[in-house]
Parts: C-alpha cells; structure tokens; sequence
C-alpha cells in the first residue's frame, strides 16, 4: 500500500517536472531560439493556426450560440418572476465573456486539438520520426511543439472572441424572440454591463488554458510508449488532463481575479 | 616487408557500458571503424545491437567508456556540440521514419533547409540529384504513404545523404523487404559508399544482407562484441555463436530461454 502510494507520487512528480522541463524548452525555443537563427518555421505555425483556429470556428460557434440560448432560457425563468426579463442581456454577456466562452471554448479545443496534437505527435514518435528528426540535429521541441504552442497561444483567445459573440446573439435570439425585448434595447443593456475587464479577464484566462492544451498534448504525444495503444493511451491521457487542468486553473483565476478585485 | 600505414578509426568505442532499468544491455565494448569500410553489426533481437548504433549516433549516452566520432568523444560533449557532429552522418531507420506530412522531396530537404542557407533552387538541384542515386526521380511530389516499403527506405537513403556525410549508419535496411527488393537496398548500400566514399554502420540480422555488403563484420551477444572479422573470417570461424546464427540452428549455445528456469519450475510445478 505504501510503496503504492510512494510510487504514485514519485509517478506524479516525474510527470510534473517533465511538463516544466517541456515547458522551458517551448519558452527558450519561442523567445530566444529566433535571435540564435533557429526560428520554428512560419509556415508550420500558419498551418498550425489553420488547424487550430480556422477549422474550430464552426464547433466553437455552435457551442457557444447554444450556451447562450440556454443560460438566457435559464435565467429568464427566474427574472421574469421578478418583472427583470432585461437583464437576461447583461447576464448572459457577463457569464459568457468571463466565464462560459473561454472555458468551453477551451473544452472544445482540448477535445479536437489537444488530442490531435497528442495523436500526431505520438505515433511520430512510435514510428521513429522524432527520433529521425533529432539524428538530423533538428529539434523537435522546436520543429513540432513551438508551431502548436503559437498557434494555439494565438488563436485560442480569438475563438474564445467569437464565442462571446455567438453567446450574445444565442441570448439576443432568447430575449428577442421570447421575451420580446426590441433589439435597440436589448444591445443597449448588453454594452452598459459589460465592462472591457470583463472580455480581458476572459481572455487572459483563455492565454492560460492554450498554454495548458499545447503544453499536455505536446508532453503525452512526445512521451507516448508502446505502439499503436500506447498512441491510444497518449492522447486519452492529454485530453483527461487538459479538462482537469482547464478547470482548475479557472477556479484559481476567477478566484484571483474576484479577490484582486479585477 | 612494408610498413602498414597507420588509419585513424573514424568511429572508436572505448570500454562502452549501457544499462536499461539495471540490466546491463551493452556491456565493456571495444570496437573500432575505419574510414570508407562498409562495417555491419550483426546479432539477434534483444543482442543490444540497435543500443550500440544509438550509442553511435549520440541519441543515447553511455554510462561508462567513451564513443569518439573523428576524434570527439561524443558521450562527453554539450547537446549544441553534438548537434554538430550529427550534421555529419545520416542515419535511416527501419521503418524508414519519413515525416508522413511532407512528401518526398520536401523530407530529402528538410535537413538542407535547415542547416544550410542555399537558394532554393540549389535546393532543388540537390533534390533531384539524391532522389537519381537512390532511383527515385519522378516521385518528388508523392507523400510517404503513396509508395512502397522499398521506396521509402530508398527516400529515407536520399535524406541520410542530403548533406554529404561521411558516415551513414542503417538500422535494419532490409527488413520487411522481399529478397529482391532487399538486394537492390543492399546494392545501393554498396554502391553508396564506393561513388561517395561513405563509411556505412549496418545493423542488421538478415544474413544475406551481411555477406553481400560487410567488408568487415562484428557479432554481438547479451551486449558484448563475440567476434569481429571479414566476410571470409566469420563463414569461416570456429565460434559456436557465430556458427548458430549465421546457419540458423535453434540448438547451441545462443538459447532463447531463460537458462536456469526449467518447464517445471517455469510453471511452478
């Protein structure tokens, strides 16, 4: 039993420090590598960005069109009682930029790309390719992970933008349809609410979680062993950990950013 | 009676010792490569032979002994150190490990665009130049997963020679291959290292393959070197080892079990 739990631990700790490992060779790779000559290639990032960003933009929009009809639904229930039906706007913006967009937003990603990246980079892995590319003196940390990492830095707070707006439009389509608040007003109450510190805490939060998706699918597909299960095994471990993270790393924000009063 | 010249070793192993999880895999190995020899290591699976190559190429560090490639110990030296020295071999695999999301001419170019700054129409040139030794002009365009098994250790060939190197280690050139293909794989191995004086470290276990392309060949065993030798030496040698493998007995002394364990203890009788 003890030497389970040792082991466990030992397990995690080795885990931990490889992230941070992974982690400082990302940061050196992207920030100091370019003034070294050994710059990722734009071309990767802009396909990396492609992937991540431009072929997430239906999902993310769909998921976050729907959030905003039901938390509209929702609280309308509620405000309606209380003849408060107009603040369904203001609620559903608020929630959304600050909360609901950038986390589900980021669920979505982790789900899609994270796993991607653990796949792709897993079975490059068990089929020698990372290998390949480190007897040709070519960093893989640099030539595979620093493209992912960008991409995702980039263009996951850009989605978590869009979603804000469809979670908007998904409330408008609620307390226009519904609740029959005319448009005019319905914008109106939305923007006297929603303070810009709302969109840029959201957002901050959505720079850490595509840290979080890049950083475990990068690691998992990078330490995938054992073949075509071990690939398996890989990329269900990065989006199990991704979720966990992303939730996590949200409560310690929103906590930080309530207490800090920010 | 002339006085044999004295070459360099362009690859020496010096009291080499790897272990894996406490198990000695590559244990005290002396062994030294001479440059333009076509040198081939060979043994069974689990012998530590691919362990030795990685030792070679750098990708793994001893523990103990030193690996000098032209006279740098490369178990000693900074990762940016050794970056430099891999510049200077090539290395294919066994599954060729071509990067399935580039096609063949941008995986031959890929280690030339990263270290060299030439245009890229020099590029081109040296593209089509590597692809023509290994056989393969016109297929530039295809992507890995739209050829052969053959064809793709031959592209993997272009890339360990894209940047003129003076080593080039293989690991298992020939294996999943048909005899014909293998041969023309062997071919090319030789062929490669006449026309552009290239040291070749073959590991391998396909005995056809060893004869036909080794002038010198080293057997390994539980991780030590059994015998070195010419083509000539080891058909010839007394050693049992070497006799078990090379005619493929299952009897002697090379055995596959584990030696003290008996069917009954095995099972717990």
């Amino acid at each position: 039993m003890i030497n389970a739990l040792g082991k466990f631990v030992i397990d995690y700790l080795k885990w931990v420090k490889g992230v941070v490992i992974l982690f400082m060779d990302i940061l050196y790779w992207t920030f100091i590598g370019p003034f070294k000559g050994k710059a990722a290639h734009r071309e990767a990032i802009f396909y990396q960005m492609s992937f991540v960003g431009v072929r997430s933009i239906i999902i993310v929009f769909f998921v976050d069109i729907f959030t905003g009809i039901v938390i509209a639904m929702q609280t309308a229930y509620q405000f309606e009682k209380m003849g408060a039906g107009i603040y369904v706007a203001a609620l559903v913006a608020i929630a959304l930029c600050r909360e609901l967009s950038p986390v589900l937003t980021a669920l979505v990603v982790a789900g899609r790309v994270g796993s991607a990246i653990a796949a792709e980079l897993g079975t490059m892995k068990v089929s020698e390719q990372i290998e390949a590319l480190d007897t040709m003196a070519i960093n893989p940390v640099r030539f595979l992970a620093v493209p992912r990492f960008l991409a995702l830095l980039l263009m996951l707070p850009c989605l978590t933008i869009l979603g804000d707006i469809a979670g908007i439009i998904g409330g408008y389509i609620v307390g226009n349809g519904t609740l029959h608040i005319n448009t005019d007003l319905y914008f109106q109450t939305t923007f006297k609410y929603l303070k810009c510190k709302d969109i840029y805490t959201g957002l901050i939060k959505s720079g850490v979680f595509a840290v979080i998706i890049a950083l475990i699918g990068c690691f998992e597909g990078l330490n995938t062993r054992g073949g075509a299960e071990g690939v398996g095994r890989g990329t269900t471990r990065s989006v199990v950990i991704s979720f966990i993270l992303i939730i996590l790393a949200d409560c310690i924000l929103t906590a930080f950013f309530y207490f800090s009063k920010v | 009676m002339s006085e044999a010249v004295k070459i360099d070793p362009i690859i020496s192993l010096r009291n080499v010792s790897k272990s894996f999880q406490g198990n000695k895999i590559i244990d005290n190995v002396n062994l030294d490569i001479y440059p333009g020899e076509t040198f081939v290591i060979m043994g069974c699976s689990g012998s530590g032979k691919s362990t030795l190559l990685r030792l070679m190429t750098g990708a793994l560090r001893p523990e103990e002994g030193s690996v000098l490639i032209k006279g740098k110990d490369i178990a000693s030296i900074s990762e940016a150190q050794l970056d430099e020295v891999k510049k200077g071999f090539g290395m294919t695999f066994q599954y060729s490990a071509l990067l399935d999301s580039l096609s063949v001419e941008d995986n031959v170019a890929l280690p030339i665009k990263e270290h060299t700054k030439l245009a890229d129409e020099i590029i081109d040139i040296i593209i089509k130049m590597k692809l023509a030794l290994v056989g393969l002009r016109g297929y530039e365009k295809y992507l890995p997963s739209q050829i052969s098994g053959g064809m793709r250790k031959r592209v993997g060939l272009a890339r360990a020679i894209a940047l003129d190197p003076d080593i080039v280690f293989y690991d298992e050139p020939t294996s999943g291959l048909d005899p014909v293909v293998g041969g023309v794989i062997d071919h090319l191995i030789k062929d490669l290292s006449v026309k552009l004086c290239i040291t070749s470290v073959v590991v391998t276990h396909d005995m056809q393959s060893v004869f036909a392309i080794g002038d010198r060949i080293a057997m390994v065993h539980k991780g030590k070197i059994v015998e070195v030798g010419t083509p000539d030496e080891i058909r010839n040698s007394k050693n049992p080892y070497i006799q078990q493998f090379i005619n493929g007995k299952p009897e002697g002394p090379i055995d596959f079990f584990k030696e003290d364990i008996g069917i009954i203890q095995a099972l717990g009788l």
